[in-house]
């Protein structure tokens, strides 16, 4: 059962790139340096934008307006404390030691203590998240330029994140503990995308207002942020030029 | 008599001098307090007044950053390409265009509390990070952190840096994007139809 709906992600995967190859193909004049499938990645961001528009924000919004935030509280640290083993995994792919033992630490005490994870207790215990996923865990082992992709739904990676981000999907736990009711794990999953798009909402506006470009400004902001994640909050400074 | 005349005075000179160079760490801190006060007794700022949190910016904010190098950061190499009237016109479009749009991001502004890391520098330095993190119940914690220079008139925020994002170099491919279409003159008329459009917006919002 399982197997067959694994199976039937990877397909799915392996069609995404093969038909994101074919698209890629004719180059641009107007192409960014690092973007070799912008245009593919445009009408993608576009038709994400459509479907955000009519889906994906009405339902992150009413999920905003209605739920308690206690309750949404509750749901952020659910799924945090589902991510907490992929921490621990990629930590100690990663070879830090201590970060892995931290994040194993807090998995123990939320899953238990903190009633499956509603509760962050490991946080106010003082343990710190140490954020690692696979795309991370491959820069670090060397893979560190990667093309920029935009898919819809999952939204910005790059290519090394697009495998990362499959990976990560086999290795979280939220895959196989339920995986006897589909029904539920779908809700689930589902619920885990509305969380996320509604932690997103307050910079909604930001992001209109502040872009001339806003399918440039969100990838550069990405592959940004990605940087961070991979150097730890800790980037080497870009070069400066004034004057 | 007469030397400890010259020691007196010259103790109080170096104390002056002390608050004017008020640490970086200390200045952000004092500032981000400051702001934080004035927006939670202020229901106009909560209820998202543009035009208010503005001119709060304005006021506390803006003396403490130097736009000037932001938006060469922005930029990059094609700063020494502009002439010194471009630098001058895209300094102050630039300006206006993150002053709109960031500073909404204080009205949204609820019972976050705002964490400041361990600060180190050495003496000589002249270029720092400091480190801050919003921290909110049931979100993840945001690194919030600040680039300031030492000048003459003390330190300035040079760039923002919002988990990892920097609001100042997140602009550089849209600028040069830009720049390759139309040149600095390009940018510099793409940015102010950008604030031209936001500014009507905000008359048709507050007008009502």
């Amino acid at each position: 059962m399982m197997k067959t709906k694994l199976t039937w992600k990877s397909r799915g995967a392996a069609c995404l790139v093969a038909g994101l190859l074919a698209w890629g193909a004719p180059a641009q004049a107007d192409e960014t340096p690092g973007d070799p499938f912008e245009s593919f990645n445009r009408a993608m961001f576009a038709v994400n934008e459509g479907i955000d528009m009519v889906a994906m924000k009405p339902i992150a919004q009413a999920y905003d307006f209605v739920v308690p935030l206690p309750a949404k509280a509750g749901v952020g640290n659910f799924f945090g404390n589902i991510l907490d083993f992929r921490n621990v995994l990629n930590n100690a792919l990663q070879g830090k030691g201590a970060d892995a033992g931290t994040d194993l630490a807090r998995l123990l005490i939320n899953s238990t203590i903190g009633i499956f994870g509603l509760f962050d207790v490991a946080s106010e215990l003082g343990l710190e998240r140490h954020d690692e996923d696979f795309g991370q865990t491959l820069a670090v082992w060397g893979w560190a330029d990667s093309d920029f992709l935009f898919w819809p739904i999952i939204g910005p990676r790059t290519v090394r994140d697009t495998g990362g981000w499959v990976v990560d999907a086999y290795t979280d736990p939220t895959w196989y503990t339920i995986n006897k009711t589909v029904a539920a794990r779908n809700s689930l999953l589902a619920l885990l995308f509305v969380d996320v798009r509604a932690s997103l909402l307050p910079t909604d506006k930001v992001v209109e207002e502040a872009a001339l470009d806003k399918y440039a400004y969100v990838r550069d902001a990405y592959l940004q942020r990605r940087r961070n994640q991979i150097f730890d909050g800790r980037p080497p400074r870009l070069e400066d030029v004034l004057d | 008599m007469m030397n400890k005349l010259i020691a007196l005075v010259f103790a109080t000179l170096l104390s002056t001098f002390a608050v004017a160079q008020e640490a970086p760490d200390v200045l952000v801190k004092r500032v981000t307090e400051e702001v934080l006060e004035i927006v939670r007794n202020d229901k106009d700022i909560q209820k998202g007044n543009t035009t208010r949190v503005i001119d709060l910016v304005d006021a506390k904010v803006l003396p403490n950053f130097n736009f000037r190098h932001m938006t060469a950061l922005a930029l990059g190499k094609d700063w020494r390409k502009a002439t010194p009237e471009q630098q001058e016109k895209l300094t102050a479009e630039f300006k206006t265009l993150l002053v709109r749009t960031y500073s909404n991001a204080l009205t949204g502004y609820k019972n976050q509390k705002i964490i400041y890391k361990a600060f180190r520098m050495n003496s000589g330095d002249t270029d720092v990070l400091v480190r801050t993190e919003v921290q909110e119940p049931g979100n993840k914690p945001v690194q919030l952190d600040y680039s300031l220079e030492k000048t003459d008139a003390g330190w300035k925020v040079y760039d923002v840096t919002v988990a990892g994002i920097s609001l100042v170099t997140n602009y550089r491919e849209q600028f040069a994007q830009e720049v390759r279409h139309g040149g600095i003159d390009g940018l510099i008329a793409s940015i102010a139809a950008k604030n031209k459009s936001l500014q009507g917006n905000l008359a048709k919002a507050e007008g009502k």
